[in-house]
């Protein structure tokens, strides 16, 4: 196997989709078992963000909001430049099994080839480097 | 390594095969947290900060710039300088990225926040 772009999972919980959906989108469930804390604006296009004791955090783009079936969104690759445009996209799909819910997590978009669009953005920040290090100086110099 | 723009995409497992490579080795790992922390450089200076010889040093910036991890420019005094090229480092991440996710543990407490 080569390099991975894809993560699956998939647990048995012994509650109903509805409670499980709960504990996936709400502030309050998250923040129980995901970060340490969460704010969540639930609908395509809101933005979450979680919030981990010892000051890492992740910004979400809510993608798709399906209650109580599919719950999607994006968020940074870790250890990326936070400018970097590449995410992976997170899907949990909530499926009755017995009184309980099967769920499936999926994660893809790891191997996702540096584009071009990435390269122009890779060298734009560059250059946006070079030229804020030069007004710095500029700035220093006319002080 | 090179990849022309019109020929197939860079391969990601090559390029993350690379970075490995190169930080497997401590010399090698050393020239590139030079760079990191110093920034540009020549083969001098970093001789100077190394416990090897110049020669050495040559050998290790050869391999770094053939796997793209450095580009040389022209410094002062026609003397080459060394830049690290964070591109492959970032498709390296990538790859570290997956493997640090951690579903089973974020799944096991879902379950337990959910059971208890």
């Amino acid at each position: 196997m080569g390099f991975p772009d894809r993560i699956e999972r998939t647990v048995e919980i012994a509650h109903p989709p509805g409670t499980v959906w709960t504990a996936l989108t709400t502030a309050e469930g998250l923040g129980a078992w995901f970060g340490n804390e969460a704010t969540i604006d639930l609908r395509p296009g809101g933005s979450a963000r979680m919030t981990w004791t010892g000051g890492h955090t992740a910004d979400l783009r809510i993608e798709r909001v399906d209650e109580p079936m599919v719950f999607g969104f994006t968020w940074q690759i870790y250890g990326l430049p936070e400018d970097d445009p590449r995410r992976t996209y997170v899907e949990f799909t909530l499926e009755p099994a017995g009184g309980g819910t099967r769920l499936t997590v999926v994660e893809t978009g790891f191997a996702q080839l540096p584009e071009d669009a990435y390269r122009k953005a890779y060298d734009g920040n560059t250059d946006g480097w070079a030229k804020e290090l030069g007004e710095l100086v500029a700035y220093l110099d006319a002080a | 390594m090179n990849w022309s723009p019109t020929s197939m995409p860079p391969d990601n497992e090559a390029i993350a095969e690379q970075v490995f490579v190169a930080l497997a080795d401590p010399t090698r790992r050393s020239i590139l947290a030079a760079l990191a922390t110093g920034g540009p450089a020549t083969a001098t200076d970093l001789a100077g900060g190394l416990p090897i010889s110049r020669q050495a040093i040559a050998k290790h910036l050869a391999v770094l710039a053939q796997a793209g991890l450095l580009t040389a420019e022209p410094g002062e005094r026609r003397r080459v300088r060394y830049r690290l090229r964070s591109a492959p480092m970032q498709v390296a991440q990538q790859f570290l990225a997956a493997l640090a996710r951690d579903w089973d543990g974020s799944l096991d407490a879902l379950k337990s926040h959910l059971e208890r």
